[in-house]
C-alpha cells in the first residue's frame, strides 16, 4: 500500500511528466492561455490517459505477446488511441451532453498529445502489472493537470505586464516552464519510488 | 527550380522549431548535447522523406474521410522500421534517445507535413520538402544540443574546450535548461525578424 502512495507522489512532484520528462509539451503550451481551459484538458487528459493504458496494456499482455508481434506495439498503439478517442467522443456526445461540452472540444488533440502514447509505452518498458499500470497513469495525468493548471495561472498574470517586444508569445512561456521546472527540481531525491 | 524552393524553406522562413514551434516534445527532451540533438533530427528526418513519399504515391489511394488514420499508419511503419534498425547498429544512442523513437510518431511535423503537403504534391517535391524541413528540424536540434553543452558541459561534439576545473552552469544540462535555452533563442530568432520587418 504505501508502494502505491510512493508512486502516486513521485509521479506528481518528483518526476512531473511535463517538467522531467518532457511529455505533452503541445497541449502544455498551447491550451495554457486560460485557467478554465486548462482545467477541461487536464480533466480530458487524464481521462482518456487511464482509458488508453488499461486498454494497451490488455492488448500488448493478451494479444501482442501470445502472437509474439511484440515489434507492432507502436502501430498497434497509436491505433488504438486514435480509435479510442473516437470512440469516447462519440459517446460522451450521445450520453452526456454537459460532459461532452466540457471535454469535446479537446479531445481531438488528445491523439496526438504525446503523453499518451508515451506512457503506454513506459508502462509495458517497465513491465508493469494492470494495476500498477492503471495506478501510474492516473498519478502521471495528475501531475500533467497540476502543471498545466500552475502554468495557466501564471500566464494569465503574465498577460497584465510589459514584456519586451522579441519575448512576447512564446519565449516568455518558455522561459517561465523553465522555472517552474526549477522549482519542481526541489523535490529531487524526496522519495525513493520502489517499483 | 521549384523542388529547390521547398527545400530551402525549411531551414529559415518555414523552420519547424523556432519559427513554427512544432515537435515540443522531443525539441526538449533530446537536446542535452549537440550529438543527440544531431541524432534524434536525422532519425525523424528519414521518417519524414519516406512517410512523405509514400504519402504522395497513396494520395489518390487513400479515400479522403480516412486519411488521417492512414497518414498515421504509414508513419507508425517508418518509425518501427528506424526503431528497430537503432536498436539493433546503435544501442548506445538507442539507450539515450530512449522513448523519443517511438514517439516520432506522435511528432505534429510528421504528420503535419503529410497532411498540409504531401497529400496535395508529387512525389519529387515531396521528398524535397521532407527533406529541407527535417533538414531545418535537425539544424534546430543541434542548435539547442550545442547551445547547452556548450553552457553546462564546456564542449561542443564531445570536444572539451572549457578546462575540467572550471565550474560550469549544470543548469543547462537539466531539464530547466532545456525550457530557458530555447526560450531565448526562440526571442533571439523573433529580434531579427522584427529588425527585418522594421
Amino acid at each position: 500500500m504505501t508502494g502505491y502512495i510512493l508512486v502516486f507522489i513521485s509521479a506528481i512532484l518528483v518526476n512531473n511528466i511535463v517538467f522531467a520528462q518532457f511529455l505533452g509539451i503541445c497541449p502544455f503550451l498551447g491550451v495554457s492561455n486560460k485557467v478554465s481551459t486548462s482545467v477541461g484538458m487536464g480533466a480530458a487528459v487524464l481521462f482518456v490517459m487511464t482509458l488508453a493504458t488499461t486498454v494497451t496494456w490488455l492488448l500488448y499482455n493478451l494479444v501482442l505477446i501470445p502472437l509474439n508481434i511484440g515489434f507492432m506495439q507502436t502501430v498497434a498503439y497509436i491505433l488504438v488511441i486514435a480509435a479510442l478517442v473516437q470512440m469516447v467522443e462519440i459517446i460522451l456526445k450521445k450520453v452526456s451532453q454537459p460532459l461532452y461540452q466540457a471535454l469535446g472540444v479537446f479531445l481531438p488533440l488528445i491523439t496526438t498529445n504525446c503523453a499518451v502514447l508515451g506512457v503506454a509505452i513506459l508502462v509495458t518498458q517497465k513491465n508493469y502489472n494492470l494495476l500498477q499500470s492503471v495506478v501510474y497513469t492516473i498519478a502521471t495525468a495528475l501531475g500533467f493537470f497540476l502543471a498545466l493548471v500552475i502554468f495557466a495561472g501564471i500566464r494569465e498574470r503574465l498577460e497584465l505586464y510589459e514584456i519586451p517586444e522579441a519575448m512576447k508569445g512564446a519565449p516568455i512561456a518558455l522561459v517561465t516552464a523553465g522555472l517552474l521546472a526549477l522549482a519542481f527540481m526541489g523535490f529531487t531525491g524526496l522519495i525513493a519510488v520502489p517499483w | 527550380m521549384s523542388a529547390w524552393k521547398e527545400f530551402t524553406k525549411g531551414f529559415i522562413k518555414e523552420n519547424p522549431t523556432f519559427v513554427l514551434l512544432l515537435g515540443m516534445c522531443p525539441t526538449l527532451g533530446t537536446t542535452t548535447s549537440s550529438i543527440n540533438g544531431l541524432s534524434m533530427g536525422l532519425a525523424a528526418t528519414v521518417v519524414l522523406i519516406c512517410s512523405n513519399c509514400v504519402i504522395s504515391l497513396l494520395k489518390n489511394v487513400i479515400p479522403d474521410k480516412v486519411r488521417i488514420p492512414g497518414f498515421i499508419v504509414v508513419i507508425a511503419s517508418f518509425v518501427t522500421v528506424v526503431d528497430l534498425v537503432m536498436q539493433a547498429y546503435l544501442p548506445d544512442l538507442y539507450e539515450t534517445l530512449g522513448l523519443f523513437i517511438p514517439l516520432i510518431v506522435v511528432n505534429c511535423i510528421i504528420l503535419g507535413r503529410a497532411e498540409a503537403f504531401a497529400s496535395k504534391n508529387g512525389v519529387l517535391l515531396s521528398a524535397a520538402d521532407g527533406l529541407g524541413i527535417g533538414l531545418g528540424f535537425t539544424m534546430s536540434l543541434t542548435i539547442l544540443g550545442s547551445v547547452r553543452e556548450i553552457l553546462g558541459n564546456g564542449s561542443v561534439f564531445g570536444f572539451q574546450f572549457v578546462p575540467e576545473n572550471i565550474d560550469k552552469i549544470l543548469l543547462f544540462i537539466m531539464p530547466p535548461g532545456a525550457f530557458i535555452a530555447l526560450g531565448f533563442l526562440i526571442a533571439f530568432v523573433n529580434h531579427i525578424k522584427n529588425r527585418k520587418a522594421a
